[in-house]
């Protein structure tokens, strides 16, 4: 599904990803772990298609198309989530209409017609319950004054609702107490599909003890030194990560 | 004066017709290129207005012959010719349509093209069970079409164009006319005074709360017509109107001139409340052409505890000079400013308002959002003056500024003039520009580049926007993106 080739990004000057080669199959779920700085948020970043994110060289192939030739929300049309790190506040627009228009633009892009606001409301109340968000948060302005827990459900309710092949969840586990914790890996593992994959990067195993992982990667110094089966987490945990690279 | 000599004859033909009463035929539909005394005496006849009403254009004329057009505001343009214009161009039609079935079907194919919405059009078109927004419209200086006045009427409210109103109620207009903007007020309201060709005129009477909303939609058609409306609401004791004022122009490339004049008057517990949309043409990509929007409102907060809420969304027009402003001069009466202002390419908007506190427990909101895009310049400038004698005044102020370009200008000139010790006044500024994260975010989602943009920036005018009219919000949020295409990167 995901094929990435000796990929190099830089932002600004500085070269952050250094010839990194992943691949994703469909009904997998990778997780890449390493240090801060080590290039996972950059990663995340070019894949989707952050302007300033360079990438000097290599390719990122998804779904056998060529990403890197696609417009950020293109990538988004073709079954690409990334969930953010920090989500961002939009002041001013309350979270319906953004997941609305979200989804539209992704259905407009799939030249599926628009959902209708009866369909559309019926769709995000489900997927709010299942993910115990307060029916009232979907009429707050995006991310605007949500605690760092809400935030991450709300990114959690998104992705649910654009139903991505392929979602590359960065750091959702940063910041949430053992509660959100859990609700957030459920959402995860309802995305989890033989058709679907997911790819998270993480600090830390506490995330991936809820959601286990076919595959785990460690990161450092934009590459990827070393992958294994889930034990590998346990392993990075125990004896940090300069003894396990 | 510029003109012909086959013009100077039928003007004279039709000013001499003038001494003898009112003008019966009359083939010429224009007048000559430029300004002079005689233009106007063609005006008030074409008006078949009393002879006061010339007398006062005439001294209007004189007066402002002696004024220099103002240079404060933070906008530059080449300079006007006034005598490069045409003052009084009318639709080609001997009678004014006695019904609505007369009305041009041209001209509700233009109303088509320029969407104003079916609801809109049907009420213009005077389709039977359609939706309650009176339309007076105003076409090319001459109003067409007036619906609903039979409704209003048994309200017992005059909704009309302000030509019939001069001749139908002239104790009225008398009254009422350049009480809250003199004549001599500022260069573009004399000229206004002078050779204002058509408006609308409101009344609404005591106790009445007006049963719809009041629409009137402008519009410039012919070539090189200046556009000079006057509109005059009188809100009578306990009463309440909303009226909407929406604008568009075609493509064009010559700049024109729109120097309008709005007076609204909220006597004893009354309420207006005046929303405009505002997309005049803006000039292409380069700044070639688009309208200059030289308009001078103001309201007057005349009885107590009364009130006035401008709700304006300017995003057309090459450059703007308006402040739409409030006299508070009832006790306890409240003015209100809430403005959305779009400048893209090389559009500049300088605009505001003024909030007069002149009697005792007056309170005035402003909120206003700038975005600027392109290589526009968009300034707030505002003043916040309280009297003396106004004890207890409350005011606040915000004013935002979003930047969605590199290369645009935000700007914030408040004035503030308290003489009164017991004033609140309260200002906030802020001054942003759109950011990275919340672009990648939306993109992040979906939403191409300027959706996003569209999104952000109504989100950042959510404030203004929520005080629209509901038809209008809806329009003027579409509005926003419009505007705003082909502003980022």
């Amino acid at each position: 599904m995901l094929n990435i080739k000796d990929l190099h990004v830089s932002v600004g000057d500085k070269e952050i990803v250094k010839g990194l080669n992943l691949e994703i199959k469909a009904g997998e779920t990778h997780a890449i772990m390493g240090l801060n700085g080590a290039g996972k948020s950059t990663l995340a970043a070019a894949i989707a298609g952050r302007d300033d994110y360079e990438v000097t060289s290599g390719s990122i192939e998804f779904g056998g198309k060529d990403m890197l030739a696609l417009e950020p929300h293109e990538r988004v049309g073709e079954g690409l989530f990334l969930g953010f790190q920090y989500p961002v506040e939009i002041p001013g627009v309350s979270n319906l209409n953004f997941l609305r228009t979200a989804l539209n633009s992704v259905r407009k892009y799939r030249g599926e017609a628009e959902m209708s606001a009866a369909e559309f409301m019926k769709l995000v109340r489900e997927k709010a319950k299942a993910l115990n968000m307060d029916p009232e948060m979907l009429k707050r302005f995006v991310n605007v004054g949500f605690s760092g827990g809400e935030k991450k459900r709300n990114e959690m309710v998104q992705m649910a609702v654009l139903d991505p092949k392929l979602a590359i969840l960065d750091e959702t586990d940063s910041g949430l107490d053992i509660d959100a914790l859990k609700t957030v890996a459920e959402g995860i593992n309802t995305q989890r599909r033989k058709d679907t994959a997911i790819l998270l990067i993480t600090h830390y195993q506490r995330l991936l003890s809820y959601v286990q992982p076919d595959v785990v990667h460690v990161m450092i110094d934009g590459r990827i030194v070393k992958s294994g089966g889930k034990e590998l987490a346990l392993e990075l945990e125990e004896k940090g990560y300069a003894d396990v690279a | 004066m510029a003109g012909t000599a086959e013009a100077q004859k039928q003007i004279a033909e039709v000013t001499g017709d003038y001494k003898y009463g009112f003008v019966t035929d009359i083939d010429m539909d224009m007048a000559p290129k430029g300004l002079s005394e005689d233009v106007i005496r063609f005006i008030s006849a074409k008006k078949e207005e009393p002879a006061w009403m010339l007398e006062w254009r005439l001294k209007a004329y004189r007066a402002w012959l002696k004024m220099d057009e103002p240079d404060w505001a933070k906008v530059s343009f080449p300079k006007i010719d006034y005598q490069d214009a045409y003052y009084f161009a009318a639709p080609k039609k001997k009678d004014g349509p006695k019904s609505l079935d007369e009305v041009d079907p041209e001209l509700l194919a233009t109303y088509a093209k320029l969407g104003i919405p079916i609801r809109e059009q049907e009420v213009l078109a005077g389709v039977q069970g359609s939706a309650k927004v009176a339309v007076d419209a105003v076409f090319d200086s001459v109003s067409v079409a007036t619906t609903f006045r039979e409704e209003l009427k048994k309200a017992g409210v005059i909704f009309m164009s302000i030509s019939e109103a001069i001749r139908e109620y002239p104790e009225m207009v008398k009254k009422y006319l350049a009480t809250v903007v003199p004549v001599r007020d500022n260069y573009f309201a004399a000229l206004n005074c002078a050779v204002f060709t058509d408006g609308t005129f409101v009344y609404v009477p005591k106790g009445v709360r007006c049963p719809m909303e009041l629409s009137t939609y402008f519009r410039i058609n012919a070539e090189n017509t200046g556009q000079f409306e006057r509109t005059l609401i009188v809100a009578d004791e306990g009463s309440y109107v909303s009226y909407l004022e929406g604008c568009t122009a075609p493509m064009r490339d010559e700049n024109q001139l729109h120097a309008a004049v709005v007076e609204l008057i909220a006597l004893d517990d009354a309420e207006i409340k005046y929303s405009t949309v505002q997309n005049w043409y803006p000039g292409d990509k380069e700044g070639k052409g688009g309208i200059y929007n030289f308009v001078t409102k103001r309201a007057l907060c005349k009885g107590k505890n009364s009130k006035v809420s401008w709700t304006q969304v300017e995003t057309g027009s090459a450059v703007t000079w308006k402040y739409p402003s409030c006299i508070l001069a009832g006790e306890g009466s409240v003015g209100e400013f809430y403005s959305v202002a779009v400048t893209n390419n090389y559009q500049q908007a300088d605009t505001g308002t003024k909030m007069i506190h002149m009697a005792p427990n007056t309170r005035s909101t402003i909120i206003s959002k700038g975005i600027s895009a392109g290589k526009s310049q968009n300034t707030y400038r505002g003043l916040v003056k309280v009297l003396s004698g106004a004890e207890n005044v409350r005011n606040y102020t915000q004013c935002d500024s979003l930047l969605v370009s590199s290369e645009s200008g935000a700007h914030t000139v408040p004035y503030i003039e308290v003489k009164n010790p017991t004033a609140q006044i309260e200002h906030e500024a802020t001054t942003s520009k759109i950011s990275e994260d919340q672009m990648f975010y939306c993109r992040a989602r979906g939403l191409g580049e300027e959706e996003a943009v569209a999104m952000i920036v109504n989100g950042f005018c959510k404030e203004v926007m929520q005080h629209l009219p509901m038809e209008f919000a809806v329009e003027a949020q579409k509005l926003l993106g419009i505007s705003l295409e082909g502003s980022v990167g």
